[in-house]
């Protein structure tokens, strides 16, 4: 569905991203999994050209995204990140019905499908379509960003780290949420983030990024049993490593 | 006060039409300013930085400088059927709107940059384009900053307005300057009242708008809409109907002191009397803005004085003729050079004069400026605007070799006070000025006669003078009709018994008429 390919970002001669290929099959979410500056973001941003890459190309369907204006190709591919970014002079409803009516739906398909986006990111349409942003906790803010991202039915979503800035409970609460989201709508997905346990939960596979280098990818498991370098198995043990400092806390002392 | 308030409607109608306009077209140029500026961050500061400079340049500078501009100009576009107006509304619309571009384009650009980065993310990815982005999210969103620049601009631009009489065009300034030079403090109040009551008016209407849009209070927006709508449309209609004229009007020019004011209700109407033609004054305007204003057929009528022209027009250094020399060189320098006509010389001379107290000048033993060059290192003179600028001061510093301890430019209508409040020794009076009658001052004799004569002058421009005869010669029987003990009266019924200038008109007509009967 997502074909990356020889994809490349320079700036001033500096590599962030340097020929980086990957495939996102149907209905498979991908997890770009780095540090800070391995690349993870602008990669993510060329596949949308929000950032227009030096060289490579991003085909979506077999179709090389320069062939469509960014615009135009943003509205058929669902775009989530950390800081929401709804418009705060719009209701929680007009924010979900941006991109269809950027598409020229008519106005009772909008409200339909507005409806069911709502209902779908369990948020009652009642009480949520025409409250203001402000009004809104952050987890339910984020809930309306996935919605909006979801509006158009887009063939592929891209979310940058929509989790990162909730506190943990809330965010265990959106990520089982998106699960069901998913495997409902049987969602295409490049999903970025740097926390493993999020990529082993989320990830049909994952591909870990170091330094704007492809390391390694493969499902959570191959990962585990087979890591690439020292690298990669290095950061697919911190999950179990933190578990066993906890275990500890647990077992106590006396 | 009643008769102020008779004018309000008028002149209040010709300050809303100014500002409204030069708000729109200031509006309309700095926002899509702004926004472009913000998709070309490098072209930012040298904009930014041309809209300041225009603004430090001070009100009343910028609105005359506008007149020789636009009388440049519009030397070029006659040739295109365009008219420009060297004097009245349109320089005040260009001065005033270039006056009002810096705070909406300064608060247009702050406005789109405090938008939350994140947001023009998220706009770009819901599949925005870049015009969508500004419509949707970064207007709306940068509205409240730019719609506060909008409102400093309006209130600049009303109090401003104000200061667009002396280039001729009318406005509730017209309350202010005649006010200020008549001693009517009614009509001043008048003007100043109703200026910032229609800056609150009109900010508080803005800002009632942007509040309803923004907070979708549908009953407020909707309100001040209609009030907004009715004060343009107001304004657009009264402006086209005044545009489209009603038969030929003779325009009376006046400058800003009382025997002036006096004198353009006079011509005007002995004009009315006589031809039946209709007429229009256009009061206080500038010393040379009033003889250009003529040259260029902006005014039809208005009366100088023979020394004026023959110092700052001609520009003569050398020592005057006598009083007849200098009228028959006067009027051939004027209809040779420029085509003006003058049509009657008053009868009085209205001259420069240097004037004391009495007491302080017998205290001194003063009695001519020969003597006062001696002491004048130790006092103080106050001059009008434009005096220590004349040819006529400069040759009075040089062939007396006077020099004052200090030079004090104030407005006229307060220089008589402050000479008798003793905050001054010396000012440059008017001849004819009811004040020095009134205030008892002495007149310092020009032993060496350097200051011309001053024959008050009716001048007639050149298409007047061809296309309505008839008011060339129904001005030719004010020459020599009044004399200067007349004029100093009625100034002084004016300065100091609080007449209006148009009773002591009436009053002067029917001297004049008795006389002649």
């Amino acid at each position: 569905m997502i074909r990356i390919e020889a994809l490349t970002k320079r700036y001033d001669g500096v590599a962030v991203v340097e020929d980086l290929t990957l495939c996102v099959d149907r209905g498979e979410l991908l997890v770009l999994l780095g540090g800070s500056g391995s690349g993870k973001t602008t990669t993510l941003k060329m596949v949308n050209r929000l950032i227009e890459p030096t060289s490579g190309c991003v085909r979506i369907a077999g179709r090389d995204t320069r062939e469509t204006a960014g615009p135009l190709l943003r509205r058929n591919i669902g775009y989530c990140f950390q800081q929401i970014g709804l418009f705060p002079h719009m209701t929680v409803g007009e924010n979900v019905a941006i991109t269809p009516s950027l598409l020229g739906w008519d106005e009772g398909r909008i409200r339909r499908r507005v409806e069911k986006l709502l209902e779908l990111v369990e948020l009652p349409v009642g009480d949520f379509r025409d409250r203001k942003p402000s009004a809104l906790s952050g987890g339910q803010q984020q809930r309306v960003g996935l919605a909006r991202a979801l509006a158009a039915e887009p063939d592929v979503m891209l979310l940058d780290e929509p989790f990162g800035a909730l506190d943990p409970l809330i965010r265990d609460r959106l990520q089982a949420s998106f699960r069901r989201i998913r495997s409902e709508l049987g969602l295409t997905a490049l999903f970025v983030t740097h926390d493993v346990v999020e990529a082993m939960i989320l990830g049909d596979r994952i591909a870990v990024l170091e330094a704007g280098r492809l390391a390694q990818v493969g499902t959570p498991r191959e990962l585990l049993e087979a890591p690439a370098n020292d690298h990669v198995a290095e950061l697919m043990r911190t999950p179990l490593r933190r578990a066993a400092v906890i275990e500890d806390l647990g077992a106590g002392p006396g | 006060m009643s008769e102020q308030l008779e004018l309000l409607p008028g002149y209040l109608t010709a300050h809303l039409q100014l500002s409204l306009a030069a708000l729109a077209i200031g509006a309309s140029v700095s926002i899509p300013l702004g926004v472009w500026i913000t998709r070309r961050p490098r072209l930012e500061p040298g904009i930014l930085g041309a809209a300041s400079v225009i603004q430090t340049v001070p009100s009343l500078a910028l609105l005359a400088i506008m007149v020789p501009v636009l009388a440049a100009l519009g030397a070029q576009t006659t040739r295109f059927g365009l008219e420009l107006r060297g004097i009245g509304f349109a320089p005040a619309l260009i001065a005033l709107s270039l006056y009002s571009l810096l705070p909406i384009l300064r608060n247009t650009v702050a406005g789109i940059r405090s938008v939350d980065p994140a947001l023009v993310e998220a706009a770009q990815g819901v599949g925005m384009t870049d015009r969508q982005r500004l419509l949707h999210v970064e207007l709306p969103l940068g509205a409240p900053v730019i719609v506060a620049g909008v409102r400093t601009a309006t209130v600049w631009v009303v109090g401003t307005a104000t200061l667009s009489t002396p280039i001729g065009a009318t406005s509730l300034g017209n309350f202010i300057f005649s006010g200020l030079a008549t001693r009517n403090d009614a009509a001043v109040l008048v003007g100043c009242l109703a200026s910032a009551g229609l800056a609150l008016l009109l900010d508080g209407v803005i800002r009632t708008l942007e509040v309803g849009v923004r907070e979708r209070r549908r009953g407020l927006a909707v309100a001040a809409t209609v009030v907004l709508t009715g004060l343009f449309a107001y304004a657009g209609a009264t402006l086209a109907l005044s545009r489209s004229g009603s038969g030929p009007v003779v325009r009376i020019g006046s400058k800003t002191f009382t025997e002036q004011y006096i004198l353009a209700e006079l011509l005007a109407r002995q004009i009315e009397e006589r031809t039946g033609a209709a007429t229009r004054t256009v009061p206080s305007l500038g010393s040379t803005v009033a003889f250009d204003a003529l040259v260029g057929d902006d005014i039809d009528v208005y009366v100088d004085y023979s020394g004026t022209i023959w110092a700052t027009i001609m520009k003569r250094r050398d020592l005057p003729p006598q009083r007849d020399e200098v009228l028959r060189t006067v009027g051939g320098f004027l209809a040779e050079e420029h085509g003006v006509h003058l049509a009657a010389a008053l009868g009085f001379e209205n001259t420069y004069a240097l004037a004391m107290r009495k007491d302080h000048a017998r205290e001194l033993s003063l009695r001519s400026i020969s003597d006062l060059a001696r002491v004048a290192p130790a006092l103080e003179i106050g001059g009008d605007y434009e005096f220590f600028q004349r040819e006529e001061w400069r040759a009075l510093e040089s062939r007396y070799g006077l020099s004052f301890g200090y030079e004090r430019s104030m407005d006229p209508a307060l220089m008589y006070g402050a000479l008798a409040n003793e905050e001054v020794d010396v000012i440059s009076a008017f001849s004819t000025d009811g004040r020095i009658a009134a205030y008892d001052l002495a007149v310092l004799d020009d032993d060496l006669g350097v200051i011309p004569p001053y024959d008050a002058i009716v001048l007639v421009g050149s298409r007047t003078a061809r296309e309505h005869p008839q008011v060339l010669s129904a001005l030719r029987e004010l020459d020599g009709a009044i004399d200067a003990s007349t004029m100093r009266l009625m100034n002084q019924r004016v300065d100091g018994d609080g007449a209006s200038p148009s009773e002591a008109a009436l009053q002067l007509l029917s001297l004049v008429r008795d006389e002649a009967r």
